[in-house]
């Protein structure tokens, strides 16, 4: 355990020391970063200022040493478990694993559209960033970063399928552009109360795999998992504008795919849902 | 501003990217164009149930099997 270096004539030091040592105790226990960690750290240095007058701050605190204070923003806690497993903590790597497996397993069954092979992405994603993790430079977030990962083992694992033919993620995409919408009904109000989970998991499976694989990535990453656009375009190799393009005309092709399913009809509760089970 | 125009800055509308005078350009076309508001409304809407449900749910017996190799390759250094 490191100690403190907060200025040894500071006639706080050894309660806040004890509860910056609490908080690190929650941080290996938890895989979290408490904010109530940061606070005291904060706090802490004030008090030592109006005791004892200025501290260099250059100087690394108990916290610094596990994530490093940019500015006046709070670090993203992914910054402190990489930390750890650095250190060979292979326990925070299991709290990464826990936190983003969903998320990973996700992306890649969009792409790959096999179960078995998502669950192959899935864990040589995990492992490759493990034995990555020496390359993560930090410039972006890990969770991007593994993301990356994965969409290049689902993309290899799709050419492996298709006996070594390239697979790009430009695959399907239409060049002309023009996405004006044609079936403009509207919706009823809580489309999906006509459906049970079931089945309306269904109608959303294959509504969204019926999307060119270029726009199906690009809405998976963006709108479903939650990256910016400009993280999307940096996973995908794509320019902003291109992501932008590809973001407009998934959203609209998934809307009028949908409108199939949700639009307002006389009727429409039985209906519908015949209409779905009959095409099962 | 006719439809088109409208359509192209749809997904900025929807992802809150707009200046302010554009997103009360874009407003009044709302107002006087139902077939834009459908649009507009409906697909808000299709992001929000792909956001909140679950479509490819991992099962909790290959979590934890997929969860037991990675700690075992991890541990011995992979």
């Amino acid at each position: 355990m490191r100690s403190s270096s907060v200025s040894s004539n500071c006639p706080v030091r050894s309660a806040q020391t004890a509860r910056l040592f609490h908080a690190f105790l929650t941080i290996r226990h938890e895989g979290l970063v408490p904010r109530r960690a940061v606070r005291y750290t904060h706090l802490l240095r004030l008090r030592c200022w109006f005791r004892n007058g200025p501290t260099d701050f250059s100087q690394p605190t108990l916290m610094s040493t596990i994530q490093p204070i940019a500015g006046e923003l709070e670090p993203h806690p992914d910054v402190a478990l990489i930390s750890r497993v650095r250190e060979g903590d292979v326990s925070a790597y299991d709290t990464l694993v826990r936190k983003y497996e969903r998320q990973i397993f996700r992306i890649a069954q969009h792409i790959t559209q096999n179960r078995e092979d998502a669950e192959d992405v899935m864990q040589d994603a995990f492992l490759k960033a493990y034995e990555k993790l020496d390359q993560f430079q930090g410039n972006s977030k890990f969770y991007t970063w593994l993301v990356r990962i994965a969409v290049n083992e689902s993309l290899m694992r799709l050419r492996k399928r298709r006996t070594g033919k390239m697979v790009s993620i430009d695959e399907d995409i239409e060049t002309e552009e023009g996405s004006v919408p044609r079936d403009l009904a509207d919706w009823a109000p809580d489309p999906e109360q006509n459906y049970n989970q079931a089945e309306l998991a269904e109608i959303l499976r294959k509504t969204i795999q019926g999307l060119p694989q270029g726009f199906r990535i690009v809405f998976v990453l963006r709108d479903v998992e939650g990256l910016s656009t400009e993280e999307t375009a940096e996973t995908l190799g794509l320019s902003v504008p291109a992501v932008k393009s590809r973001l407009l005309r998934a959203r609209l092709q998934l809307r009028e795919r949908l409108s199939r399913y949700f639009h307002r009809k006389k009727g429409s509760g039985e209906a519908r849902l015949r209409e779905t089970r009959d095409e099962k | 501003m006719t439809c088109t125009e409208f359509l192209a800055l749809l997904d900025d509308l929807i992802d809150d990217s707009v200046a302010p005078e554009m997103r009360s350009e874009l407003q009044t076309h709302l107002h006087k164009c139902g077939h834009c508001e459908v649009i507009l409304n409906t697909t808000r809407k299709t992001i929000e149930i792909y956001r909140s449900h679950e479509i490819y749910d991992l099962p909790a017996g290959l979590r934890d099997r997929l969860h037991a190799a990675i700690m075992a390759r991890c541990k011995k250094g992979c």
